[in-house]
């Protein structure tokens, strides 16, 4: 029997809408939360669920919707709100202060003191209460939380939450830093939470995990809530999967011709390794090919291609562009040789903001129109404006600031960028994050053409669907092992969520 | 298709398309039209002057003194205009400066220099401040140290290294040429003063027009994105901290020939006025956008003021206190403009 099927409603979302400068992040989502259960939410990357935690912390407000806490009609105005209503929050990255005992930690912000002066002797007294309820009564309160490991840290984040009269914590894949041993510890720990009635919302992509821990789980997808309180026994993947991942919007991409077989290899990356990050990725891509790497956000697949660009250095492996080997750690070396990235983060990696559109498409190259080191900002505007026309980007004027355009022509200057430098391999990483779907459509087509003209591309992306329609082939990634290499229109998206979820254990 | 951004447009205060620039627009996003409020800043200071000192102000010759006092400051003030706009600090100019006063002026140089050529003890200085300059850059590229911490260390060992070659004993000049030099001049116009113009315009013609300026740039505005487009950030760095240090030296050069001793105390606090000139002319200190122009005017600004001052005899004091009240101004008017900038989240 389910958990807490007679327990009350703790806490009920009906049809919560937030959107962000027009873009809809949440279009209605409902959720239900028993005292004393765990429940489960799922969604892909992007589907809108970190919205929603922020949401339920305080940290925004909903647009639309209505939020009753056990039982009244209520608004969360803040996240100091949110943790007087008991609801704690354990962020991936987890807010404990690393300076700071175990006893100050859990205290911080509510210290117990007369007259400012810290009543030290009952914190620890109480911390030590606290730790023993969540089976750690080992840990001395006095021992600096910088020593502890994430998974010890997630304990004093969970002690901190008990120490107020918290009914409900909230979980963003605590797993995704421990192993199995201290999966395990967690497990139990989240047991022995629910069995004095607290619940839980537990964010995890590792399905076998919901499986063990949850007892219903919310399926998000596309800022909606896609099934709201499914009991995790008797929901076979198979119906969970298709809720995560079944259309509404459909992107057009572009046919691929494919690639002859007498094409040249342009990249070859051979048992390239980063230690504690990925291992033993072997791949080549031959020209006009574009090969995708599907894998979640934290499998390594942004690191291997920073690394391929020797903005990180390997700790083991060659790369190879054209039959010559590329310099370890050297950016410099990747852009002679004719790789070209489009970082993950466009603004704080990618662009000068402040910075007129042509110095950025020219940031590269600046230097070949240059005489004695004098610029020719004329040839530069007039190389800037082919692009401009070339890309179709807007508004079309080349001394407007990179900072004021929006995320698809922002990505066009990146492309425009690499294009006027001439280049060979050209690694893209989330090429369309932040671009609406028209733009994508316009992305994705100059992806194509970019191949078509010979250029090796390496795309990157979170949605799998994009992956698979843009590749003409599919390396899946997880926790930095590459688990299968495959053409693309050999897989579907079914197949590679199941290979993530699945495998990721395996 | 074309898109638009989902955002009504910001508010764009960087220079307006040129397809749509009126001789008026033209003119205000032009070097003076940028720095029209220190132009106006400075316009209220001289009339200021004028009505409180009258002709004794409003003489030329007092003009001439006032750009004189800020030539030495002005030329360090240009070295240090590129470390901020390039996203750094180098605290340590002044001590630099004294440091290449002195070693320029050690009994050994200044004999070689009778021998040769007076010129000799301008490259010693020169040479002591682009070799600090060098130690900084490498310390803060290549050893990763913060530029506040990398260039206070050398603000303390500069100054220390000064004294124990000096043994705390000012160095009087004897090269007789180089002491004639300085006190000559060209067109009736003191050679500090054509060294800070000369300066300022090879400063300004580096920082707007060579591919050294535009690295500088974007250095400051995106550390990452100009790695990542493959520019060679940690060899510039060096070059900018040789490019302070090579500003200090010839600003030890200056005070020499000014003073005609060398003494380890030259240059007290002056990277302290060279950073207040320089955001006060609208360079960000966070990096990204920096004049020299906007720097120029900036020195100019502290000197006429301390020049009024003097002519009504007022404390050093008071010239203290509104230094101070002026540099809160101009960086809150700055934080207003950037606020007004493009900031996208």
């Amino acid at each position: 029997m389910v958990k807490g099927d007679s327990a009350p409603s703790l806490l009920a979302m009906r049809g919560i809408t937030k959107s962000f400068a027009g873009v809809h992040a949440l279009r209605g989502v409902d959720l239900d939360v028993r005292a004393g259960e765990v429940h489960c939410i799922l969604g892909q990357n992007g589907a809108g669920k970190s919205t929603l935690i922020k949401i339920l912390s305080g940290a925004y407000q909903p647009d639309a919707g209505e939020i009753d806490w056990q039982g009244e009609r209520t608004i969360i105005p803040s996240p100091v709100a949110a943790l007087d209503m008991g609801i704690a929050t354990m962020y991936q990255e987890l807010d404990v202060v690393d300076g700071l005992t175990i006893a100050e930690n859990i205290f911080l912000g509510h210290e117990r003191s007369t007259a400012g002066v810290l009543h030290t002797g009952a914190a620890h007294r109480r911390t030590r209460e606290l730790l023993a309820r969540l089976g750690h009564g080992d840990l001395s309160p006095s021992r600096e939380v910088g020593t502890l490991s994430a998974a010890n840290k997630q304990i004093v984040s969970m002690a901190r939450a008990l120490s107020r009269d918290t009914r409900l914590i909230i979980m963003d894949e605590p797993s995704a830093v421990l192993d199995a041993q201290e999966v395990k510890n967690l497990f139990r720990v989240v047991d022995e939470l629910t069995s004095q009635g607290i619940a839980v919302i537990y964010i995890s992509h590792r399905l076998e995990e919901i499986r063990q821990i949850g007892d219903r789980i919310t399926v998000i997808k596309d800022g909606q809530s896609m099934a709201s309180g499914l009991p995790v026994e008797g929901t076979p993947t198979s119906e969970l999967i298709k809720l995560m991942t079944g259309r509404t919007v459909e992107h057009v991409f572009p046919p691929r011709p494919g690639v002859p077989a007498s094409a040249p290899v342009v990249l070859d990356v051979q048992g390239l390794a980063l230690r504690g990050t990925f291992d033993e990725v072997s791949f080549q891509v031959r020209a006009g090919e574009v090969v995708g790497l599907a894998g979640l956000v934290g499998s390594g697949r942004s690191e291997i291609l920073e690394t391929i660009y020797g903005a990180r250095k390997a700790t083991s492996g060659t790369v190879a562009v054209n039959g010559r080997m590329l310099r370890p750690g050297s950016v410099r070396a990747a852009v002679n040789s004719g790789v070209g990235l489009s970082p993950e983060e466009r603004k704080s990696q990618g662009l000068l903001l402040e910075e007129p559109v042509f110095k950025n498409v020219t940031l590269s190259s600046f230097g070949r129109w240059a005489r004695a080191s004098v610029l020719n900002e004329r040839r530069e505007r007039t190389i800037a404006r082919e692009q401009i026309d070339a890309l179709e980007l807007r508004p079309g004027d080349p001394d407007r600031a990179a900072g004021a355009l929006s995320g698809g022509n922002q990505q066009k200057i990146l492309l425009a960028r690499w294009l006027v430098h001439g280049t060979t391999v050209l690694l893209l990483d989330e090429p369309t994050r932040g671009v609406d779907v028209g733009a994508r459509t316009e992305i994705y087509a100059l992806i194509r053409r970019l191949a078509d003209a010979g250029t090796a591309i390496v795309v990157v992306s979170s949605e799998i669907q994009e992956v698979l329609g843009l590749s003409d082939r599919v390396m899946v990634i997880a926790e930095g092992r590459v688990l299968q290499t495959t053409a693309a229109s050999d897989i579907d998206e079914h197949r590679v969520l199941d290979l993530i979820m699945e495998g990721v254990a395996a | 298709m074309s898109e638009q951004a989902p955002t009504p447009a910001p508010a764009v205060v960087t220079a307006a398309s040129p397809e749509a620039a009126s001789p008026l627009r033209r003119f205000l996003s032009g070097g003076v039209g940028r720095n029209l409020g220190l132009v106006i800043a400075l316009l209220l200071i001289v009339a200021a002057g004028a009505i409180t000192a009258g002709d004794r102000f409003l003489d030329v010759n007092n003009f001439f003194t006032i750009i004189r006092f800020a030539s030495i400051i002005g030329v360090i003030s240009i070295g240090m205009t590129f470390v901020i706009t390039a996203g750094g600090i180098d605290l340590s100019v002044g001590s630099v400066m004294g440091l290449s006063t002195i070693v320029a002026t050690i009994a050994g140089v200044q004999a070689a220099a009778d021998q040769s050529s007076w010129l000799l003890m301008v490259l010693v200085a020169m040479a002591v401040g682009a070799a600090a300059g060098f130690v900084n850059g490498v310390v803060i590229a290549y050893g990763r140290v913060v530029p506040f911490m990398a260039t206070l260390a050398m603000l303390v060992a500069a100054r220390g290294l000064a004294e124990l070659i000096s043994n705390k004993q000012t160095l009087i000049i004897n090269v007789t040429p180089f002491k004639d030099f300085f006190r000559g001049d060209l067109l009736g116009i003191d050679w500090l003063i054509w060294i800070f113009a000369i300066a300022a315009a090879i400063g300004w013609f580096l920082l707007s027009r060579t591919t050294f300026g535009r690295r500088t740039v974007a250095l400051g505005g995106n550390f990452e994105a100009a790695r990542l487009a493959g520019l060679r950030v940690k060899r510039h760095t060096v070059m900018l901290y040789v490019l302070a240090g090579l500003a200090a030296g010839i600003a030890g050069v200056m005070m020499l020939g000014r003073t005609g001793v060398g003494t380890s105390t030259h240059g007290q606090l002056y990277e302290l006025d060279a950073i207040a000139a320089v955001v006060v002319g609208g360079t960000l200190l966070i990096g990204g956008r920096g004049t020299i122009m906007g720097t120029v005017l900036g020195v100019l600004i502290f000197s006429t003021l301390t020049n009024v001052f003097t002519q009504n005899n007022l404390s050093t004091s008071v010239q203290a206190v509104v230094k101070g009240a002026i540099i809160v101004i101009a960086v809150l008017l700055q934080q207003r403009f950037a606020a007004r900038g493009v900031r996208s989240t």
